[in-house]
């Protein structure tokens, strides 16, 4: 089992991604798109060492939040470009303690910061405890730390085991 | 009343390409006047995907009801999107962290200053190798 499908997941991806791209959903794209899933994984396993272990519920709930905060995001970033003049803007970088410890995790995390509200991350130190981020306008830095951490990397927690 | 079908549709078709557009010129036009790199990496990161989704759900729309025929391959543009968009900015400013450290920026630090360093006694990823045993360790791969 583990031989012929070293990544369960990978592979279901590939297949629906296959089927979605050819967009025909005959017996022929079927069977193709699961030699490419089944061929894929196992020809770059030795490219993926771990397997993190991901819950799958909180995950779609939290892509279904992450969606919503990118559209909200989308208007909001708009209005500061549009309205707000250049010296009543607050940029500013901003620390974020992680809690999360796996590199999926972190990565995660750092990809939601950058396509939501007006926060792009920037770097990881080193040490792999904090998370540098520049805020489009943040008059109170803490608190938009407290809302990231409590919004994104809590579900994250529940996400990756 | 004698109106048919389609010309609701090309108008529902038209206002979501005129949005997206809208969406697209509102990013670059943010690029152009906000005051730093910093703070021009969030115009490209996010007032563009919306207007690449409207676009997109336009196309969608218009060969369903235009052509009778669901098309999918168009929600795989934006989830592309969302992997890469994250991973050019976080590079962009990776490397003006480290042309600010170094001296040679193309320009000043912005409004918000030079990043601070993390607390303790590590700095950031951008000018220290990452620590062994944190998840940015591959030296051992």
């Amino acid at each position: 089992m583990s031989r012929l499908l070293p990544h369960p997941g990978l592979s279901a991806l590939l297949v629906v991604m296959w089927m979605v791209m050819v967009g025909d959903f005959t017996f022929g794209t079927l069977f193709l798109a699961l030699v490419v899933g089944v061929l894929v994984p196992i020809f770059t396993a030795p490219w993926w060492p771990g397997r993190p272990r991901v819950r799958f519920r909180p995950a779609l709930a939290y892509a279904a939040i992450v969606l919503w905060d990118i559209l909200v995001a989308n208007f909001q970033v708009a209005a500061i470009i549009l309205f707000r003049r250049t010296h009543d803007l607050r940029p500013a970088w901003v620390t974020i303690p992680l809690e999360l410890t796996s590199a999926e995790a972190i990565t995660v995390f750092a990809g939601t910061i950058s396509l939501t509200p007006g926060t792009v991350s920037a770097d990881v130190s080193a040490c792999g405890k904090y998370l540098l981020v520049h805020a489009l306008h943040a008059p109170d830095p803490a608190s938009e730390v407290a809302k990231v951490k409590a919004r994104y990397e809590a579900r994250l927690k529940e996400i990756f085991l | 009343m004698n109106t048919p079908p389609l010309a609701y549709a090309d108008l529902f078709v038209s206002a979501l390409i005129v949005l997206g557009a809208g969406f697209a010129l509102v990013g670059s036009w943010g690029l152009v006047r906000l005051p730093s790199l910093m703070e021009r990496l969030h115009g490209p990161t996010k007032a563009s995907t919306l207007g690449l989704g409207a676009m997109l759900v336009a196309s969608v729309v218009w060969f369903q009801l235009g052509k009778g025929v669901w098309t999918t391959h168009e929600l795989l543009i934006p989830m592309f999107l969302f992997i890469t968009a994250p991973i050019s900015a976080n590079m962009i400013a990776k490397v003006h962290l480290h042309r600010l450290r170094t001296g040679e920026a193309s320009e000043p630090a912005g409004p918000a200053g030079p990043p601070p360093p993390p607390p303790g006694s590590a700095d950031w990823a951008t000018h220290e190798v990452p620590h062994e045993g944190t998840p940015g360790d591959f030296a051992g791969d």
